[in-house]
């Protein structure tokens, strides 16, 4: 397939991932999901608010390079449910599939119950959650009970926060 | 059956069936037993239970104590963080570490919720959850029902009120969330608007089915109660101390009030420590049920300890 004009504001990459359909504005929240700071050396293409039949605008991002597995980028559907992977070899797409959220989120949101044992700096515990429901986003923390919702999620992903 | 129990941890009541909890109860009844005829086999001789209270427990602590000690187990423990090198940092993780190696169970209460949880990720031996911050208290609920039983002979189809602190009260969620596991023909949840359930244990009430209301008047709802479960209100649970000299009368169970409104075979339970929530002159009345709770968590906390560690059925 011919790509669209939008994609074209950044060059096609020869090998690695393309995530599409990521919601408008929350590229960046994708990114610190999947770790990726700039500093591992891949060359990284963010794409933020161009438009698309399906959302209305959308972001898209390229990671050269790298060929994130299915397990790595399923968590990004916190923040982008819509998203599709494609993976690239050869500039051609060799695999392509909508992102699903994992049973279980471990490791990359805190609880929002400051008495949560997770929340305590001496104990490293790894926060996990459970999806009590994809939409809206629901997660019920495994420690404690506590519920946080989808708003709370994309505050928490949101670059310039962090816990 | 009862070698389903052996080593398991106990961390929610959730974490049981309906069939579990009887099957609990059985072996309650054969320990209440041997306690009243005075021959108490020494099911946990050599045995060694810790009992790890980080926060001050009374009943809990000193009837999972008396439960080990008539079953021949010894007991090592501590009360409270003082004195202790928890008080210096060292970690909730490295506390568990410890006591697994020097005992076969720990019955641990910790202010933080999930605190028993984690403590049973890291432990071999089995993990009594005796009070998790707000959360969980298995064991109360346990012996909640264990109470009803012995008073109703089931638990199934009557009408119950909970009273109190629903929302901080991890005995209350407790006792609601064991409710869910049986059928209870109704519940009212009794309690100021701000201190009402938490979402998570609606979520609960609503997948299992339970015919649940919440309201804040008992004198309307107390005359189709069969069991008032009683909880304390903490004023320090109210942001405006005025707001809780508001409430609390509303909430204190007079024997007046049970008199002219509440049937007679109505039950009062109360997890105890009361401090004013139910009137003294009920004590000696029919409706009380409070003391005969407080002392069976002996016998169901013997039923408990010989369950898991493996000394019942293993």
């Amino acid at each position: 397939m011919a790509p669209s004009k939008e994609e074209l504001l950044v060059r096609r990459i020869r090998s690695g991932t393309v995530i599409d359909h990521i919601h408008a504005g929350r590229a960046l929240s994708v990114l610190r999901i999947l770790g990726i700071t700039g500093s591992e050396g891949f060359r990284v293409a963010i794409v933020m608010n161009v438009d698309s039949r399906k959302l209305g605008l959308k972001d898209i991002v390229k990671i050269e390079g790298r060929r994130l597995s299915d397990e790595e980028v399923d968590k990004i559907a916190l923040v982008a449910p819509e998203a599709t992977i494609n993976i690239v070899e050869d500039y051609v797409v060799v695999k392509k599939h909508r992102v699903k959220l994992p049973e279980v989120i471990e490791n990359i949101l805190a609880c929002v119950n400051p008495t949560c044992i997770t929340r305590q700096p001496r104990e490293h515990v790894k926060p996990r959650f459970r999806v009590v429901s994809r939409r809206p986003l629901r997660l019920q923390c495994i420690y404690c009970g506590s519920f946080i919702e989808e708003d709370y999620v994309i505050r928490q992903l949101e670059v310039h926060r962090g816990y | 059956m009862l070698a389903g129990w052996t080593g398991r941890d106990i961390i929610s009541i959730l974490d049981f069936s309906r069939e579990d909890i009887e099957e609990l109860f059985r072996v309650a009844d054969e320990m209440y037993k041997y306690l009243r005829e005075g021959h108490v086999p020494r099911l946990l001789a050599g045995r060694v239970v810790s009992l790890a209270f980080f926060e001050p427990s009374t009943r809990t602590r000193l009837s999972f104590e008396a439960a080990a000690k008539r079953l021949g187990a010894s007991t090592i423990g501590f009360s409270s963080e003082e004195g202790l090198s928890v008080s210096k940092g060292e970690s909730l993780a490295d506390t568990i570490r410890m006591l697994d190696a020097y005992s076969d169970v720990i019955v641990l209460r910790h202010r933080y919720e999930g605190s028993a949880l984690y403590a049973a990720e890291i432990a071999e031996n089995p993990v009594i959850n005796a009070g998790d911050g707000k959360q969980h208290h298995p064991t109360q609920a346990m012996l909640d029902l264990y109470t009803i039983t012995k008073l109703y002979g089931h638990v199934d189809g009557l009408t119950y009120g909970v009273l109190g602190d629903l929302r901080y009260g991890r005995a209350a969620s407790s006792f609601i969330l064991a409710l869910t596991l049986f059928k209870p023909k109704h519940i009212y949840l009794i309690s100021p608007p701000s201190l009402r359930v938490r979402d998570e244990v609606k979520m609960i009430l609503g997948e299992k089915g339970v015919n649940y209301s919440e309201t804040e008047s008992l004198a309307e709802v107390l005359p189709e109660l069969d069991v008032l479960y009683v909880t304390r209100i903490q004023k320090e649970r109210f942001p405006d101390p005025k707001e809780y000299e508001k409430v609390k009368g509303s909430y204190r169970v007079s024997l007046d009030l049970l008199k002219d409104r509440a049937k007679r075979e109505l039950k009062v339970l109360h997890p105890l420590p009361r401090v004013d929530e139910v009137d003294e002159r009920i004590d000696d009345t029919s409706y009380a049920a409070y003391f005969q709770q407080a002392r069976l968590g002996v016998p169901l906390r013997m039923a408990l300890l010989a369950l898991v560690t493996g000394a019942l059925g293993g």
